[in-house]
């Protein structure tokens, strides 16, 4: 029973969560990335370190070290609406794979109490952390923000090869796989760029659904809170037609194409 | 992307019928008024059930009927759409007072012509001494009173002032038998009576006032009859001749003989819907399980090929518009509590049959239906849940929730069937429960459940501890052991235990009061001649004819009580970081804040008042300094303010607070619910039944919390109480399961009388069928834990618009927008107005 004295950094948990994985879900959020995308909504999850942020004029620390037996009474508190819904646990960041011990430990915790487990994440780490963490998950919902590399650095500050190269790898392992790709105007939101990532997409083993979530500052406020500046302030989030469109031009991919998580 | 059952197209029928009901504002007319107080003055020799059959036959021979434009279902209260009709026997001085004021005010406001001021001013003239109000209350012990009217402990107000209503009759029997079953029923039992029984003269009278009551309803539907057929000779328009002329076929049959159709069964409900609100002025005259006993007309005309489904879909939609035609004037006051003209007719579908199976039908869909198409406050619509609900009914009900009208309400069978029979109801009778209502489970067609029956603030007898039972300057409490000497908290609670008894006691005693007033002066014969066991007894359901007899008050402030009771128990005796004295001095200066709102203006009047009884002239000017003070707290000095002000914040931030699924605070706050419903279902009324507690305020947490002072939950003084059984605004901080958990804790079943839990949503939660499963969901899981109600606000963009401006209203707002939520008010502007587009657009 070690594995319920694993330590990790969190800054959040969500309950009532309903757009991160099947039915009702509570959501842990991870503390920690190794990317940082322009348009990160949770700016604060970047940073290992636990820090300050203003939130609505009021100081608040961000991040806390929790162990997984800390997590689970909290967790079990929605159990009647996970049973209900066919719902579950999602653990979301930050990056999830970047605490591979904390994250394996955790989701054996959670299947040990029966529940359902999904990660989202964008599978930017070594291969043998990631096989660690399979059989202790049904779900993994993916982030591949573009196919060309150089784009995909420059916006996110890491290259996609492994990326990629891991996504093959969850496919061939039978978890089921969903592809989620934020649509970023001036980033990756033209007809070619879907195309290309639904197309991708498509080629994996197992995999039939793509999102595309539409682009929001919801961010923005917490950028000022921490200090930072945001990179995208003049960015407008693409209107519900362009969504639109981006689906139909995704679906020649045969997939089940929907619009938002 | 959605997938819903039963979406039938609205015909261009209904909404012309909603756009010219709601074309001007509604009228106060005088008939009614006039007709009533003729007929008393005519029959001053009668014993009192025969003075109301014959007033009642009077109003129905000679009150003015009207078949509006494009109606297929007919039968009005008023000539003007939207009126309302009134009726002295209950009270009247209220109304006499308001005639210059009643169209201006801002609440409900009433059109009323001079020559109507006029004419029931006449008619005024007789009723001074002889209403139901005048005889409560001289029926009530002076301290009641006391309490009541002066000190607001508690508010029986809505039946010391009008008619109980609060009813579900049984319309399956006259659709089934029509008055002419009822008067053949009546009959019997008079050629039953034996002349030398001592109950006689009551069965009697009883008896011939049920059949003369029933003769009336059967005339006054041959004048609509007649006056169809009048206006079907003068119609040009072919389509609407031949409609006119199936209208005066319907109402010559129905409701005097068994309906054949549909139609006929859609037109012998309405006339029963509006003469029981024209008989008395009680409202929430419930239609209960429509579904149930319309589908067998319904199911035999569909199979007979007589009816579409879009021909009975139009008929129901007529129903529900005509429901809206029906109005009630209030006080202004009590106008403030039920803003929205509402009438509380609830109507429910879905749920047990008397077997235990479930009753869903086609017609349980169409009546959500019909509330998409007719998207007004009436009916009330509500839902009944078990196990056993088809999901796709539960989906269509989320579908209407979606629309942001704040319908359906959704009940749970699992906690309400056992709920019932606790308090002797029948095991198949109470799987045959409906809402009366607001939120209040009956067994229809059985039952006097005086539900309602009066509004207790649980947050005023906490506030009594604190004076040891003074209230503005009297003695009005038991005189319990002074805070300040109070070494244990147990000391505390049992103090507001004992002051909380004592005024339940004199809530009964005022409730009594009123009961016997109304079987004196009121009883109703046509109600009456619809609810078991009236005719068997012999007697109107006002002297105890029904079944089932309960009284049901229902108490409010558990969330501010238990959290305000816990930091008591934390702060003073635990941690002991401050003397009761400290607590004591910030709440009486209300934690160094200034008042807002009303309450304000009343602090700065009394204020004024005072003054001015010592002599000192009060100008414009003065007043406005004292209102400056009163809104500043600006007595008081600044390092005053930030004493007061710090016990705030330790009661804020350093306390646990009720809905956050706390286990050890919940439970307290069960415990906290049973002081009140535990002490209240102790007590008996004169109908032979028992009290029983309902856990809610309607929306009369906002009034009265305009009389209630700081409370030690931190909560401002004259700012609102807690809402329903839910957490007080702005502590629940983890979202809708937590609070569901946290008020699943509470022993609802006990507070037979009803429950309500508000839940707030953004529509992007019941987005596509996806979303509307997860919706199912959380209301399957809390009744899973014994929830017994739930309804939500659906966040709409005017909400958004609203927060926006006044964002102190909103605290606990959640918005999601693809996959992220957040608190809306703590948001940038800029931000909102990007939430407040999406949320136009569904994503």
């Amino acid at each position: 029973m070690d594995y319920l004295n694993t330590s990790g950094r969190i800054f959040n948990i969500q309950r009532f969560s309903i757009h991160d994985g099947p039915g009702i879900r509570t959501i842990v959020f991870f503390k920690g990335c190794y990317m940082r995308c322009a348009w990160c909504c949770n700016p604060e999850s970047q940073s290992y370190e636990i820090e300050e942020m203003f939130e609505a004029g009021v100081k608040k620390i961000v991040g806390k070290d929790v162990l997984v037996k800390d997590l689970i009474p909290e967790i079990l508190l929605d159990v009647p609406y996970y049973r209900r819904s066919g719902g579950g646990v999602t653990l979301s960041g930050g990056e999830v794979l970047a605490q591979p011990e904390f994250a394996r430990d955790l989701l054996r915790a959670l299947k040990a109490e029966g529940l359902h487990t999904a990660i989202e994440t964008t599978l930017n780490a070594p291969q043998e952390h990631i096989e660690e963490i399979l059989p202790y998950l049904d779900l993994c919902l993916m982030d591949i923000k573009h196919i060309n590399s150089n784009k995909h650095k420059e916006f996110t500050t890491a290259p996609n090869e492994r990326i990629l190269e891991n996504a093959k790898k969850v496919a061939n392992s039978g978890v089921e796989l969903i592809i989620r790709t934020p649509v970023i105007p001036t980033f990756n939101d033209t007809a070619e760029e879907i195309k290309a990532i639904s197309k991708f997409a498509s080629s994996l083993p197992g995999v039939k659904e793509h999102h595309l979530l539409p682009y929001h500052r919801l961010g923005f406020d917490k950028y000022s809170g921490l200090g930072r500046k945001y990179s995208l302030e003049d960015i407008e989030p693409p209107t519900k037609e362009k969504m639109e469109y981006l689906k139909s031009v995704a679906e020649e991919s045969g997939l089940k194409i929907q619009i938002g998580g | 992307m959605d997938n819903i059952k039963f979406v039938i197209e609205k015909s261009s029928r209904i909404q012309s019928l909603i756009d010219d009901l709601y074309e001007n504002m509604p009228e106060i007319e005088s008939a009614r008024g006039i007709l009533v107080t003729e007929s008393y003055k005519n029959t001053e020799d009668l014993p009192i059930i025969k003075r109301r059959s014959a007033c009642f036959s009077h109003i129905l021979k000679n009150i003015p009927i009207v078949i509006r434009d494009k109606e297929l279902v007919v039968g009005s209260a008023t000539v003007h759409p939207r009126g309302c009709q009134v009726f002295p026997e209950y009270s009247f001085e209220w109304l006499e007072a308001e005639f210059d004021t009643v169209e201006k005010r801002s609440a409900d406001p009433f059109y009323i012509s001079e020559q109507t001021k006029k004419e029931l001013r006449d008619a005024y003239s007789y009723w001074k001494g002889k209403t139901t109000s005048d005889l409560a209350k001289a029926n009530m012990a002076p301290e009641a009173y006391e309490a009541f009217v002066t000190h607001g402990m508690f508010t029986p107000g809505n039946y010391f002032y009008n008619g109980i209503g609060h009813v579900n009759v049984n319309y399956e029997k006259i659709l089934k038998v029509g008055y002419r079953g009822i008067i053949e029923e009546a009959q019997k039992a008079i050629d039953k009576l034996e002349v030398y029984c001592p109950e006689y003269m009551r069965r009697m009278n009883f008896l011939t006032a049920v059949i003369e009551s029933a003769e009336a309803v059967i005339l006054y539907a041959k004048r609509y009859s007649a006056l169809a057929k009048e206006m079907a000779e003068k119609e040009s328009d072919y389509e609407r001749r031949e409609e006119l002329l199936q209208i005066a076929k319907n109402c010559e049959r129905v409701p005097e003989y068994g309906a054949t159709s549909f139609y006929e069964a859609c037109q012998s409900f309405w006339f029963i819907q509006l003469l029981l609100q024209v008989e008395s002025s009680g409202h929430s005259i419930s239609p209960g399980r429509f579904d149930q006993y319309m589908y067998p007309f319904y199911k035999k005309d569909l199979d007979e090929g007589k009816i579409s489904r879009e021909q009975a879909q139009e008929l129901i939609d007529c129903i529900w518009v005509k429901l809206n035609d029906i109005n009630k004037v209030r006080d202004a006051v009590s106008a403030d509590g039920f803003a929205g003209y509402g009438m509380f007719q609830n109507l429910i579908v879905g749920g047990q049959n008397i077997y235990g199976m479930d009753a869903t039908n086609d017609l349980s869909y169409m009546c959500l239906e019909a509330s998409m198409h007719v998207p007004l406050p009436q009916p009330s619509i509500s839902i009944r849940v078990w196990n056993g609900s088809p999901e796709d009914l539960l989906i269509k009900a989320g579908a209407l929730t979606r629309l942001g009208t704040g319908l359906p309400a959704y009940y749970n069978d699992e906690v309400i069937i056992p709920s019932m029979m606790q308090r002797g109801v029948t095991l198949e009778d109470a799987r045959d429960y409906c809402i009366i209502g607001c939120v209040e489970p009956q067994k229809g067609a059985k039952t006097d459940g005086w539900h309602d029956a009066a509004f207790f603030n649980m947050c005023r007898p906490l506030e009594l501890v604190f004076t040891q039972g003074v209230d503005k300057g009297v003695q009005i409490g038991p005189r319990t052991k002074d805070v300040l000497e109070m070494t244990s908290f147990e000391e505390f609670y049992n103090a507001y235990k004992e002051q909380q008894s004592y005024f339940i006691k004199l809530l009964v005693n005022a409730n009594n009061a009123i009961d016997v007033a109304h079987a004196t002066r009121c009883p109703l014969p046509f109600q009456s001649s619809m609810v078991d066991d009236c005719i068997g007894r012999g007697k109107s359901l006002q002297e105890g004819g029904a079944i089932y007899n309960f009284t049901g008050p229902q108490g409010f402030g558990i969330a501010n009580n238990t959290d305000g009771l816990i930091a008591i128990r934390k702060l003073v005796f635990e941690d002991k970081v401050l003397t009761m004295q400290e607590f004591k001095q910030a709440m009486d200066n209300n934690f160094g804040y200034g008042y807002v709102g009303q309450g304000a203006i009343n602090v700065t009047s009394e204020i004024a008042k005072e003054l001015s009884k010592k002599g000192i002239p009060v100008n414009e000017e003065i007043v406005s300094a004292i209102y400056k003070n009163v809104t500043t707290a600006g007595t008081l000095s600044s390092a005053e303010k930030r004493k007061y002000q710090e016990v705030k914040r330790l009661i804020d931030e350093e306390c646990p607070k009720y809905g956050n699924d706390i286990y050890e605070v919940d439970m307290f706050a069960r415990d906290v619910a049973n002081t009140y419903t535990k002490e209240v279902e102790k007590y008996k009324n004169p109908r032979g039944g028992m009290f029983q507690a309902g856990l809610y305020p309607v929306s009369a947490n906002v009034p009265l919390g305009t009389q209630t002072g700081a409370t030690p939950d931190g909560r401002l003084a004259f700012t609102p109480i807690a809402d329903g059984i839910g957490p007080a605004s702005g502590r629940d901080r983890k979202g809708p399961t937590a609070t569901a958990n946290s008020v699943s804790k509470l022993e609802q079943d006990v507070a037979s009388n009803g429950t309500l839990l508000n839940q707030k949503f953004h529509p992007s939660a019941l987005q596509g069928n996806s979303g509307l499963s997860k919706f199912v969901a959380l209301i399957r899981s809390y009744f899973d834990q014994k929830g017994m109600h739930m309804q939500f606000n659906v966040v709409t963009r005017e909400t958004l618009l609203d927060a926006q401006k006044n964002p102190e209203n909103y605290k606990t707002l959640v918005v999601r927008v693809a996959g992220y939520s957040a608190l809306f008010t703590t948001l940038s502007k800029s931000l909102q107005d990007d939430i407040i587009a999406r949320t136009e657009q569904g994503f």
